[in-house]
Parts: structure tokens; sequence; C-alpha cells
């Protein structure tokens, strides 16, 4: 039992790494950010154009959707941050995980927005045109509000789907987490830095899961 | 253009890459074909003690699905491969992985399917009982078939992440699809392989991702 903690709770080895796993949580924390923020506005933003229904562009956002939510997210990444390169496009290993996790959360957000607005009934559209508002107008103040609330509770679900595949980033050699309880891993050739990324983890996205459940009991989609 | 087409689609090196991509997808299909039932059948086994009397059961399988949960699949991943062979377990690629996967699946299908059951009213149950089905009976004909069938849509967008999610093996050398595509791009130094992977995940996950949106529009429709 004391090779088991020498092995997985090294405290000499965990106290050496612990400054390190935590610069990876900042890390993390602001990739998650960044990639939250600009794919959840251009989710939007695309679930919005594709409300013009003008069918060229709505046939783009689909191709767009589909082929970011059916390619998995390390496959992407690994085309942004390997392939670009032999074209010439050079991205840092943190703006390619960005990107490319963006692209995903954007894909998913889209479809998800796109089914809020649906669902409004015509007749909403209809009676807000009737009482004079324009198109954006009757967008922003009578579709949205109804079409954004049903979407709430999908959309924080797949924004912290997302958020975990931050850890993807540690194979392009961004020192988030992963990466860094990695490299502490085979300099000192003891798995009690994984240990010290595993609980880093937890305490990220254990409230986050929970909080996840509390929006979904919340903003549950009425069947 | 010419450079892109040389960089990212050239014919000759996808031809020599074909043979590799075709084993390494059969690699991924077999992994999908082994891990796949067991994660559902996992996530059965935790649904059903959600609905059991004992507490202590019920709290170790909310435990469950919340850790694993909130772990990123890639770091549980690590952690296994890299972990058990200091504990003297050295087990091969294909069953670290599987066990990650299976661990992974398991939490998220559990959650789910959980939920499937407290959206059947407790009526159900209770005329289920009254007719003299024992408790197991009445879940077995009554409440499970109920239960899945509200949850498809989550049940199928869980199934393609869970597709997707083979595609970390790579990093732990097991020859799949992307590890496939990522050795002849590194031999090669073109893009072609990977983009061609990407693309055969894209034929293989494109029937979900369409059902997945159709889901969600009848998700949100039926108020």
């Amino acid at each position: 039992m004391s090779g088991m903690a020498d092995t997985f709770f090294n405290l000499a080895v965990m106290r050496q790494y612990l400054p390190k796993v935590i610069e990876g949580m900042g890390v993390t924390l602001q990739l998650a950010l960044a990639v939250v923020v600009t794919g959840l506005m251009l989710g939007v933003v695309l679930a919005l154009l594709r409300s013009l229904r003008f069918k060229p562009l709505n046939a783009l956002i689909v191709v767009f959707a589909d082929v970011f939510r059916a390619v998995p997210a390390l496959v992407i990444l690994i085309i942004i941050y390997f392939a670009l390169p032999t074209v010439g496009v050079r991205l840092s290993g943190f703006a390619s995980a960005w990107l490319g996790l963006s692209l995903v959360l954007a894909a998913f957000a889209e479809e998800i927005v796109w089914a809020g607005i649906l669902s409004v009934p015509r007749g909403q559209w209809e009676a807000a045109r009737a009482t004079g508002l324009g198109f954006a107008q009757g967008l922003r103040h009578v579709v949205l509000p109804q079409a954004l609330r049903l979407t709430v509770a999908p959309l924080t679900n797949r924004a912290i789907v997302i958020t975990k595949n931050t850890a993807l980033a540690s194979v392009l050699a961004v020192g988030e987490i992963l990466y860094q309880a990695q490299a502490g891993y085979s300099f000192s050739y003891n798995p009690s830095p994984l240990t010290l990324g595993a609980v880093a983890y937890l305490i990220l996205f254990i409230p986050l899961v929970w909080f996840g459940r509390w929006v979904e009991g919340r903003f549950a989609w009425k069947r | 253009m010419e450079t892109l087409i040389d960089g990212f689609f050239n014919a000759r090196i996808l031809a020599e890459a074909m043979p590799y991509l075709l084993r390494g997808l059969g690699v991924t299909l077999l992994l999908c074909a082994v891990a796949l039932p067991l994660g559902v059948a996992g996530g059965m086994l935790l649904a059903l003690a959600s609905t059991l009397r004992s507490r202590t059961l019920r709290w170790a399988a909310t435990i469950y699905t919340d850790f694993f949960r909130a772990f990123p699949p890639l770091v549980l991943l690590l952690f296994i491969a890299f972990g058990l062979p200091f504990v003297g377990v050295k087990p091969a690629p294909f069953v670290s992985v599987t066990l990650a996967f299976v661990l992974n699946t398991s939490s998220y299908y559990g959650e789910i399917l959980r939920a499937g059951i407290e959206s059947v009213a407790g009526g159900q149950h209770e005329a289920a009982r009254s007719t003299g089905l024992s408790r197991w009976q009445s879940l077995r004909y009554v409440i499970l078939p109920q239960a899945v069938k509200n949850v498809v849509p989550d049940l199928v967008s869980n199934t393609l992440e869970a597709i997707k999610l083979t595609s970390i093996a790579s990093v732990v050398a097991m020859p799949e699809l992307l590890y496939a595509a990522r050795q002849v791009q590194s031999v090669t130094y073109n893009a072609t392989p990977v983009i061609a992977a990407g693309l055969i995940y894209l034929v293989l996950l494109w029937p979900l991702v369409r059902l997945l949106s159709r889901y969600e529009r009848q998700a949100v429709s039926i108020r």
C-alpha cells in the first residue's frame, strides 16, 4: 500500500510539479472561456443568418454545421495545427485549439439555436410584423426571447462538453493542465503529476457538471 | 490553389495512404463494436442502481456518474495507460482504451437513462404493481420501454460523441483511423491522409448528425 502511495501520491514529486499544474489550470480556464464566448457567439450569428432564409447561404451553413459536428474535435485540431502549415498557414497551438474548438461549438450551437427559432410558431412572426415591427425588430423582440429560453439547457450542456475537450490541446503542446501533468510525469517518471492533473480537472469540472444538471432542471425542454 | 490541392487533396498520396486508412477504420469500428455495447450496458446498470431502495447504492451510482462526467476522457485514458504499468498491470493499448472508453461513456449513458426513468410518471409503476407485476417486471415491461423512448435523442447524441471519442486512442498509439492517418502524414509530410481521415469520419457519422438535427427540432416543436 505504501508503494501505491509512493507511486500515485508521491508528495515530493507533487510539490515539485504543483506550480506547473496550477499554471496549467490558468491556461485551461483561458482557453475554455475563449472557446465558449467565440463558439456561442458564432453559433448564434449563424443561426440568425439562417433565419434570413437565403438558400445558398443556408446550404453553406448546413454544410459547416454537419462537418464540424461529424468530424472528431481531435481530427480538426490536428488538421489546423499540423496540416495547415504545409500550405503556409501557421497558427500557435493555443490559437489552433481556440479556433478548432470554437468552430465545433459554433456548429452545435447553430443547430440548437436554429431549432429554437423554428419552434416559435409562425403566428408569432406574423403578429409581430402586423403590429408594424420590421424583420429585425420582430426577431429581436418577439422571436429570439422565446427561442433562446428553450435553448439554454442544451447550449449549456454542449458548452460544458466542449470545455472538457480543452484537454485535447495538450496534443498541440498547449501548456494546459494535461500537458503540464504529462510533462511532469515524463520528467519524474512517476504518475503523481497525472494524479495532480486529474484533481485539477475535478476541481474545475465537478461544479460545471452540477451546474449543467441544475440548468437542465430549471430550463428543461418540455416535451 | 495548386499548393492547396497538392498539399490537401493529393491523389498519389491518397492512393498510397488508403490501405493504411482502411485498416485504421477497421480498428476504429472494432473498438466501437466492443466498447459501445459495454458502455450502454454499464449505463443501464447505473440507471437501474438509481431506482434501488438502498441509499448507499444510489449514492455510489451518482458519485460514479459525476466523477467520470467531470473527467476529460483523454485525461482518464492517459491515467490508465501510463499509471497502470506502475502497479504491475501492463494492459495492451486496446484494453486501456476500451477501459477508459467504457468508464467514460457508461457515466453519460447512465445519466441519460436515469433521466429517462425519472421522466416516466409514478402512476405507471403503481398501475403495473397493482396488476400483479413484480417490481422487476414492472421495470422491465412498463417503465424501461417508455424511459428509453423518451430519451432516444440524447442517446443518439451521446452515441455520436462516443464514436468520435475513439479518435483519442491515437494518443496512446493504438492504430485506429486517426493514428494511421498521422503515421502516413509524418512519412509523406503531406496533409492528405489526415484530411481523408476527416472525410471518412464525416461519411460515417453524417447520418447520425442529420438524425440529431431532426430530433432537436422535434424536441422543441412539440409543446
